[in-house]
């Protein structure tokens, strides 16, 4: 392992190396694959009826109807009713946290202290974990995953395929967002909770802004350099990025009075952030509208009646899309069981709630690419993309349908109808 | 259409004298209807029999008084037309396993308390008896948490609207509330002492009592009439005797194959009734249960884990126990399971191989068998109770929605009112009265955040 820097070039270098790891991975050659579909969702254009999906060196090659794609002779050819992108949890703790629940598989959230943006999520990612492998059952491809809501900074999130043994073949952004929490989530735990900050709404906004205003001061020293320029600084070096608009933040908050409180602090510090969860997100629409910040909206079926997200609805969803504003679906964060949620699952209840199919798809495909800024790698079923497909037996979100196959990169890592 | 001819009119009139008398009716409510009400033209689920695809239901006096084919099925002249074509009638959705209305069972002074009734904690404004009408539950197992090896007294509830808690109770023709008794065993109720810290000691704990119990109803017995040597009530005593004696079923939490076998063991040992619950690894031991014919209430949930004894649990399970026999009903565990989400249950577990007729079973009738309620509720037949739903298409497609919940001939939810839409779909005040209560999990979550 290379020990990693904060420098902005260093994700660069760190991008270089994984792709060669990745490279490495495939010494074998990935041999061609073709996927034909009654129904061919590509996210990139109408649905096509008696498509095929042509995958070689683990990139779309082609997608057209089968009257207009030539299949080599030899290539394996897989066959599903309904063809999807493979889809993209748009933010999970899934690999942090596992099945168990455990201590000893629970590292989503390191409760000590309040602002820890230098926690990265690719030192406690788990690729063999089973939870990992359930959601790919389920046609999830792409996640990202990493510090949990519950500190006002939990750490950093990124974003992995779901395959490889190492974090290093399974990850695509090694750093993706800093994982911020607003409102009573933010308050810590544990004993002499009381005594500890951040303890109300205002006090954790005072504190991040903070964090934001010294970060500011530690670029211009660091700038002006000289004997005066303050030490290297892990925390700093992450909230420059964020300053730079390299790094979005990615905000969890429910009550409208929170998604405001995060709107206000990306205006003061002209930063990108994400709102996430945003239970009570159909208040805010036009100040969500105006500022063009996206929600990666909760999971569908999360429980209401537990604080902030009592006035959760099953319809917020349909209701982003019709304001206009770019939004994702979620697997969100579990804490008992079920241990996770599962993203298909997720958007089939959006989809049941005033989403057409290809609206609700979109959330679990494109718009999560898009979002997660890697709409260059996946989301879709175009040429160049990844070879990152999801093959049904029926409508994708109809209960009883099942997922029949999975192919990430080219490879077939799923065979089982789930 | 045909009219209601004079055995219609007879079975009207023999419905609403038993609902008068023999059947329910607690202090204060009605229980019945005022008016007959019809749903005709729709496809009708009878659980107990084939799907009539043009059918009708005829309700009056808070009871079925038919059911059958559009065609030849009469409507009475007074009654209240429902148009129900090209909709979907059901019975009322049981569910044999929540956790709604905020209560809570027995407290942390001691392992096993079967004096404590959760009845005596319910909030029956709680959001969440609104939500399980939106999801067309109209009778519940409301039990206390798994925290201890035996918890308190359940209720059943049927989900009227209610001002109090005797509004929604289930009571036989003595007049006796009818609910369960909540025990569990494996992790959840082992802590310290005096909690048992192992599974051996939490069977030894139970066996105990049991036994006391056992000396108690001796003492009883040997006392007959004389006042002066009877021993003193004792509410827990008494509690246990109604389970001894099965006037009260055993509903038990158990997750791991050989605690549910430990349950078996127990149930041979005392002559209990009893119903598993969660019953996770259930489908390991589907033999042995079909041997001991043990009913279990199945969980489905959308990922295996979050604790270790719910590591195995399947989606298949269902469909497992149905291949070898064993009786099998679905719960929500709501807040688990949110309510509004309980047809969704049945469909997973036709998608992971339960076929399609047990799975509605499961989700009614079978469930109603769990809770000795079945000769009231669980199927649509003339003399039921007039618990219903009317659906606007098949009950385990995704976009199928409940249109209106029945109770007793009486509609308890209309997803057209604005009011009831709220609680259907949710957003601001959806939750009103609503508590954060989340039965065993509060700990778990508390840990793990």
């Amino acid at each position: 392992m290379p020990r990693m820097s904060r420098h902005p070039a260093v994700p660069l270098a760190w991008a270089i190396l994984v792709a060669g790891l990745t490279m490495a991975r495939g010494d074998e050659p990935v041999p061609p694959l073709a996927i034909r579909g009654g129904v061919v969702h590509t996210m990139a254009g109408p649905a096509i009826a008696d498509g095929v999906v042509l995958i070689e060196d683990g990139k779309i090659k082609a997608v057209a109807s089968a009257a207009e794609v030539a299949i080599p002779p030899g290539t394996r050819v897989l066959q599903a009713a309904v063809v999807t992108p493979g889809l993209v949890d748009a933010h999970t703790v899934v690999g942090l946290t596992g099945w168990i629940n455990q201590p000893q598989d629970q590292d989503q959230l390191d409760p000590t202290e309040p602002v820890q943006p230098e926690l990265r999520a690719i030192d406690s990612y788990n690729p063999r974990e089973r939870l990992v492998e359930w959601l790919r059952g389920f046609g999830v491809t792409t996640l990202h995953t990493g510090h949990a809501p519950g500190a006002l900074v939990s750490g950093q999130t990124m974003i992995v395929k779901t395959t490889g043994d190492s974090v290093e073949a399974a990850v695509i952004r090694p750093t993706a967002m800093v994982a911020v929490t607003l409102g009573d989530d933010a308050r810590p735990g544990g004993p002499d909770a009381e005594k500890k900050s951040p303890g109300t709404r205002s006090k954790a906004v005072a504190m991040l802004r903070g964090e934001l205003v010294k970060a500011g001061e530690y670029v211009r020293r660091r700038a002006a350099g000289g004997d005066e320029q303050p030490d290297r600084d892990l925390r700093r070096d992450v909230f420059a990025d964020v300053l730079a608009r390299r790094l979005p933040l990615l905000v969890t908050v429910n009550r409208a009075t929170d998604i405001d409180a995060a709107l206000r602090i990306a205006a003061e510090f002209k930063i990108r952030i994400v709102i996430d969860s945003g239970a009570e997100a159909y208040l805010c629409l036009d100040r969500l509208k105006s500022t063009g910040v996206p929600v990666i909206l909760h999971p569908s079926m999360r429980r209401a009646g537990m604080g902030e997200t009592e006035n959760i609805s099953f319809e917020t969803a349909a209701k982003l899309r019709a304001a206009g504003i770019p939004f994702a679906l979620q697997s969100g964060f579990e804490g008992y069981v079920p241990k996770t949620r599962v993203a298909l699952f997720e958007a089939a209840i959006a989809a049941a709630n005033g989403l057409t199919t290809e609206q609700a798809l979109a959330a679990i495909t494109s718009d999560a690419a898009t979002i997660l800024g890697i709409a260059d790698r996946v989301g879709a079923i175009k040429p160049g993309l990844d070879g990152d497909v999801a093959l049904f037996d029926g409508d994708p979100f109809e209960y009883t349908t099942h997922c029949t196959g999975v192919v990430i990169d080219g490879r077939v890592v799923s065979g089982d109808a789930r | 259409m045909p009219v209601c001819d004079a055995r219609c009119r007879l079975r009207i009139v023999i419905a609403a004298c038993l609902a008068a008398t023999t059947l329910i009716a607690p202090a204060g409510v009605t229980g019945g209807q005022d008016h007959p009400v019809a749903f005709v033209g729709g496809r009708v689920l009878p659980i107990t029999g084939p799907a009539i695809e043009r059918g009708t239901v005829v309700v009056a006096g808070g009871k079925i008084v038919a059911v059958g084919s559009a065609a030849t099925t009469a409507v009475p002249p007074d009654a209240e037309r429902i148009d129900a074509t090209g909709k979907v009638i059901m019975p009322g959705l049981v569910d044999t396993h929540s956790h709604v209305g905020g209560g809570w069972g027995g407290d942390a002074s001691s392992p096993i308390q079967p004096d404590v009734r959760i009845l005596d904690s319910i909030n029956v404004r709680d959001a969440g008896f609104r939500k399980c009408r939106a999801g067309g539950l109209t009778t519940l197992n409301i039990m206390p948490g798994s925290g201890h090896l035996l918890s308190g007294q359940t209720i059943y509830a049927k989900l009227r609207k209610a001002d109090t808690i005797d509004d929604v109770l289930y009571r036989d023709a003595d007049g006796r509330i009818l609910g369960g008794m909540k025990m569990a065993n494996g992790t959840n109720s082992q802590k310290e002492p005096p909690f048992p810290g192992t599974r051996s000691k939490s069977a030894a704990l139970v066996r105990q009592k049991f036994l006391k119990a056992i000396d108690y109803r001796r003492k009883l017995e040997a006392a007959g009439d004389d006042a002066a040597k009877r021993p003193d009530r004792d509410l827990e005593m008494e509690g246990l005797l109604d389970v001894l004696d099965g006037r009260t079923i055993v509903h038990h939490h158990a997750h791991r194959a050989d605690d549910l076998l430990t349950v078996v063991r127990l149930r041979e040992e005392f002559g209990f009734k009893v119903v598993l619950h969660h019953a996770s690894e259930a489908w390991k031991v589907a033999g042995a249960l079909a041997k001991a014919q043990t009913p279990c209430s199945v969980i489905v949930v959308d990922a295996p884990g979050g604790k270790i004894e719910a590591m195995d649990m399947s989606l298949a399970t269902g469909a497992i126990l149905e291949q070898a026999g064993v009786p099998c009903a679905f719960h929500t565990d709501d807040p688990v399971t949110d309510s509004r989400l309980f047809l969704r249950t049945a469909a997973l577990a036709v998608r992971a191989g339960m076929s399609r007729d047990k799975a509605l079973e499961a989700l009614t009738l079978a469930g109603a068998k769990m809770l000795e309620l079945d000769r009231r509720i669980g199927s649509l037949e003339p003399g039921k109770d007039a618990d219903l739903i009317l659906l606007s298409g098949d009950p385990l497609a995704l976009r199928t929605k409940v249109l209106q919940t029945w109770v007793e001939g009486r509609k308890v939810f209309d997803r057209e009112d604005p009011d009831d839409r709220l609680f259907a779909v949710g957003g601001y005040g959806a939750s009103r009265d609503q508590t954060a209560h989340a039965c065993c999990t509060d700990n778990r979550m508390a840990e793990t955040r």
